[in-house]
C-alpha cells in the first residue's frame, strides 16, 4: 500500500491542503472577480464594435476590423507582458490585476464582435426590409428585430470563445496576479509539495467543468433549430 | 420449382411496442419486377431496408438465390455486392464526380484497378443515358440525373437484385420519366426488381406482381390488372380509392 | 510621445534582439510541427470514440474531452511539468509542452470534428454500405471527406489558437519566441524585444485570421 500513500501524500496530503485552503479561497475569489468582469465588459463592448460596423461609416469599421484582427491575432501573453512591463516605463503604472482584466476584456471584446458580426450579418436580409418597410428606424428594427436574432445565432459559439478566454485568467500567474493557479504555485514552492497544485487543477475543473457541459447542451439545442 | 432470387420467411420487425413488420413471407422470382404498395407508415421502406439488412430484423429469414442473409457468420459486405439499392435521397456522395460515385465501391470492394473499374463507371454510366456528364459533380446534375448515377452506382457491380425505395418521390415531375425510362430497360434487360413506389401507372405498366401492404403485413397481392382493376380486399380499395381520388 | 516610442518601438533593441527571436521564432515552429498533427489525429479519434455506439467507449471519451476542455491549458502545462516530478516523473520542457497540448489539442479538435461526422447525413452511411464498403472504408473515403470539408473554418480557427497557445511553453522556460524576447526585456529593460515578437505573431497570424473570417457565414469564429 506504500505506493497508494506515497501517492496520496504527495498530491493530495490534507495537512498541506488545509495550510494553504484560506489562500486559495482568495485566489478563487480574484479568479472568479476577473472572469465575470471581463465576460461582462467583453461581451458589451464587443456588441457595441459590431453594431458600430452595421452604419457602414468606412474610417470607423476599418479601424474596428483591424482591432478585431490584431486582437485575435496575438497571444494573449504576449499582450499581457507587453502591457505589464511597458507601460510602467512609459510611465503609466497599473496593478496586474487591471493588466489582466483590460487584456482579456480587449480579446475577447475583439471575438465577440466578429461572432455577433456574422450573426448579425447571417439574419435574412428580409427581416430588414419588412422591419423598416414597417416603418421602424434602423435604430428600431436594430434594437428589437435583428440583435435578438443574432444573439441566438451568436451564444454558442460565444460561449465557447468566452469560457476559453476567461480559463486564460491562469495567465496572471506570470504577472503577479494572486488567482488560483499562482496561489498553488506559490504554495507548492513554499510547502515542497504537490497538493496545492492538484487542488487547484480540480477547482479549476469544478468552476469550468459545469460551464463546459451546458455550452454542449446549448449547441445542441440551438443546432435543432437551425435546422 | 426454380430458387427464389430473393425470399423473405416469416420476417419481422418492432421499434420499442410498434410492431412495423409482421411475419411477412414474400419470394420473387428471377427477372421478376414485384412492387409494393401501401400507405405511410405501413412497413414498405422498413421491410425493403431489411432486405439487405440495413435494418435488421427481429426475426425471419433473408435468403438470396438460396443462400441465408440472416446467419450469424454471413459474410455482410460481400452479400451486399449482389443487392443493390437506390435511394429516394439518391445519396451520391458530394464530393466524388459521378464517376468516382460509380467506380469506388469497384476499386474498395471488388478490388479493380483504377482504370478498370473507372472504364466499368463510364459504361455503367453510359447505360443509363449519362455519357456525357462522366465528370460532373452531384451538385451540377439535376434531380434526374443524380437518381440515374445512383442506379448506374448500383447497377456497376452487376448484382442479382435490385431494390428500389421510392425512387422517383423526391424528382419533379418532368424529370421521374427518364429515371423510370432506366427502370424499364433493366426490367427488359432482366434483372430481378423489387420496388416501393407510388407510380401506379408505372406499375400498371412494369410490373410483374403488386403487393399491397398496410400495418406491417402483406394484405393482398396479384398481378396488376388484378389489383388495380378488381381488387378483392376493402382496405386495398380503400386505399387505390384514396390515392387516385375517385 | 516620444517616451512611448523609445519604450515601445525602439529599433535599436529589436535589431538587437532580432537573432534571438529568430532562434525562438524556429523552436516556435518545431513545436507547432509537433503539436497541431498530434491533435488532429489525437481529436479523430477522440471523435470516432464519441460517436461510438458502445457506451464504454463513448462515455469515457466524451468525459475526457469535457475535461481537458475545462482545464486551463497553463494549469495542465504547469500540473505536466512541475507536478510531475513529485510522482517521480521528470520531463524536458519541451516534452512536458507536447504532452500537455496534445490532451489539450485533442479535445478541442475532436469536438470539431465530431461536428463534423454529425453533419454528414445518414444516407451516405446507407449509400456506401449497400454496395459493399465496410465501416472503415465508408468512413475513409466517403464519410472523414465530407466531415473535414464542412468543418475546414472551425479547423483553421482552432489551429490558429494552438499556434498562439504556444506562447505559454514560455512560461515553463521553453525558448521559444516569446521567451526570448521576455529574456531580452529583462535584460534591457525595455518591452520593444516583446512588441518586435507581437510583430512575428501578426505577419505569420493575421493573414490566417483574415482567411477565417472570410469564411464569414460559419459563425464558430
Amino acid at each position: 500500500m506504500s505506493q497508494w500513500e506515497r501517492f496520496t501524500d504527495t498530491f493530495f496530503n490534507r495537512a498541506v491542503i488545509v495550510q494553504y485552503l484560506p489562500d486559495i479561497y482568495h485566489g478563487i475569489l480574484i479568479t472568479l472577480e476577473l472572469s465575470i468582469l471581463i465576460v461582462v465588459f467583453g461581451i458589451l463592448l464587443g456588441t457595441c464594435l459590431a453594431v458600430l460596423r452595421v452604419y457602414k461609416i468606412l474610417p470607423l469599421s476599418f479601424c474596428i476590423i483591424v482591432f478585431a484582427d490584431v486582437f485575435r491575432a496575438l497571444p494573449p501573453l504576449v499582450l499581457i507582458l507587453i502591457v505589464f512591463f511597458g507601460l510602467p516605463n512609459a510611465g503609466i503604472y497599473l496593478s496586474s490585476f487591471l493588466v489582466l482584466f483590460l487584456v482579456l476584456t480587449l480579446v475577447l471584446a475583439a471575438f465577440s464582435e466578429e461572432i455577433i458580426w456574422a450573426g448579425l450579418t447571417s439574419v435574412d436580409s428580409g427581416q430588414w426590409k419588412a422591419a423598416r418597410s414597417t416603418g421602424l428606424s434602423l435604430n428600431q428594427t436594430l434594437i428589437w428585430i435583428i440583435l435578438p436574432q443574432a444573439f441566438r445565432l451568436a451564444i454558442p459559439p460565444l460561449t465557447n470563445r468566452a469560457i476559453a478566454i476567461t480559463k486564460m485568467t491562469a495567465l496572471g500567474t506570470v504577472i503577479g496576479v494572486p488567482d488560483i493557479l499562482n496561489q498553488a504555485t506559490t504554495a507548492q514552492s513554499f510547502s515542497g509539495n504537490a497538493s496545492p497544485l492538484m487542488i487547484a487543477a480540480i477547482i479549476y475543473v469544478i468552476i469550468f467543468l459545469p460551464l463546459v457541459v451546458a455550452s454542449r447542451w446549448l449547441e445542441e439545442k440551438f443546432s435543432w433549430r437551425k435546422a | 420449382m426454380a430458387i427464389a432470387a430473393l425470399e423473405v420467411r416469416g420476417l419481422s420487425k418492432s421499434f420499442g411496442a410498434n410492431v412495423v413488420l409482421d411475419d411477412i413471407s414474400l419470394a420473387v422470382s428471377k427477372s421478376e419486377m414485384v412492387f409494393i404498395l401501401g400507405p405511410s407508415g405501413s412497413g414498405k421502406s422498413t421491410f425493403l431496408r431489411c432486405c439487405n439488412r440495413l435494418e435488421e430484423p427481429d426475426s425471419g429469414e433473408i435468403l438470396l438465390n438460396g443462400d441465408s442473409l440472416t446467419q450469424r457468420n454471413v459474410n455482410l459486405n460481400k452479400a451486399r455486392e449482389k443487392i443493390g439499392m437506390v435511394f429516394q435521397a439518391f445519396n451520391l456522395y458530394p464530393h466524388l464526380s459521378a464517376e468516382k460515385n460509380v467506380s469506388l465501391a469497384l476499386r474498395k470492394v471488388r478490388g479493380f484497378g483504377t482504370e478498370k473499374a473507372i472504364d466499368v463507371a463510364r459504361s455503367a454510366l453510359d447505360k443509363v443515358g449519362l455519357a456525357d456528364k462522366y465528370r460532373s459533380y452531384p451538385s451540377e446534375l439535376s434531380g434526374g440525373q443524380q437518381q440515374r448515377v445512383a442506379i448506374a452506382r448500383a447497377m456497376a457491380l452487376e448484382p442479382q437484385v435490385m431494390l428500389f425505395d421510392e425512387p422517383t418521390s423526391a424528382l419533379d415531375p418532368e424529370l421521374v420519366g427518364d429515371v423510370l425510362e432506366v427502370m424499364r430497360d433493366m426490367k427488359a434487360a432482366g434483372m430481378t426488381m423489387l420496388v416501393v413506389s407510388h407510380e401506379m401507372n408505372f406499375a400498371r405498366e412494369a410490373a410483374d406482381r403488386v403487393i399491397f401492404m398496410d400495418n406491417g403485413s402483406i394484405i393482398e397481392e396479384g398481378s396488376p390488372e388484378k389489383i388495380f382493376t378488381a381488387p378483392t380486399n376493402p382496405r386495398t380499395k380503400s386505399f387505390l380509392a384514396r390515392v387516385s381520388g375517385i | 510621445m516620444s517616451g512611448f516610442i523609445e519604450q515601445f518601438l525602439n529599433i535599436q533593441i529589436m535589431a538587437a534582439a532580432w537573432p534571438t527571436l529568430l532562434k525562438g521564432l524556429a523552436v516556435t515552429l518545431m513545436l507547432c510541427l509537433a503539436v497541431i498533427p498530434m491533435g488532429l489525429f489525437g481529436g479523430l479519434i477522440a471523435a470516432l470514440a464519441s460517436n461510438s455506439k458502445y457506451k464504454i467507449v463513448s462515455w469515457p471519451t466524451i468525459a475526457f474531452v469535457d475535461f481537458f476542455r475545462s482545464i486551463p491549458p497553463l494549469v495542465l502545462l504547469i500540473f505536466v511539468y512541475s507536478g510531475l516530478p513529485f510522482a517521480g516523473i521528470r520531463l524536458s520542457p519541451f516534452l512536458a509542452v507536447v504532452i500537455a497540448f496534445f490532451l489539450n489539442n485533442s479535445a478541442y479538435y475532436g469536438e470539431i470534428l465530431r461536428a463534423g461526422l454529425n453533419s454528414i447525413g445518414y444516407g451516405q452511411i446507407e449509400a456506401a454500405r449497400s454496395t459493399g464498403l465496410n465501416v472503415v472504408q465508408t468512413h475513409r473515403y466517403v464519410i472523414l471527406p465530407q466531415a473535414v470539408r464542412n468543418v475546414l473554418p472551425d479547423l483553421l480557427s482552432n489551429t490558429i489558437e494552438v499556434i498562439k497557445l504556444t506562447s505559454l511553453a514560455s512560461v515553463v522556460s521553453l525558448a521559444e519566441i516569446l521567451y526570448s524576447a521576455d529574456m531580452a526585456r529583462s535584460i534591457t529593460y525595455n518591452a520593444s524585444p516583446i512588441v518586435l515578437a507581437a510583430f512575428i505573431y501578426l505577419i505569420i497570424l493575421w493573414p490566417l485570421v483574415r482567411l477565417v473570417s472570410q469564411f464569414g457565414k460559419n459563425l464558430d469564429v
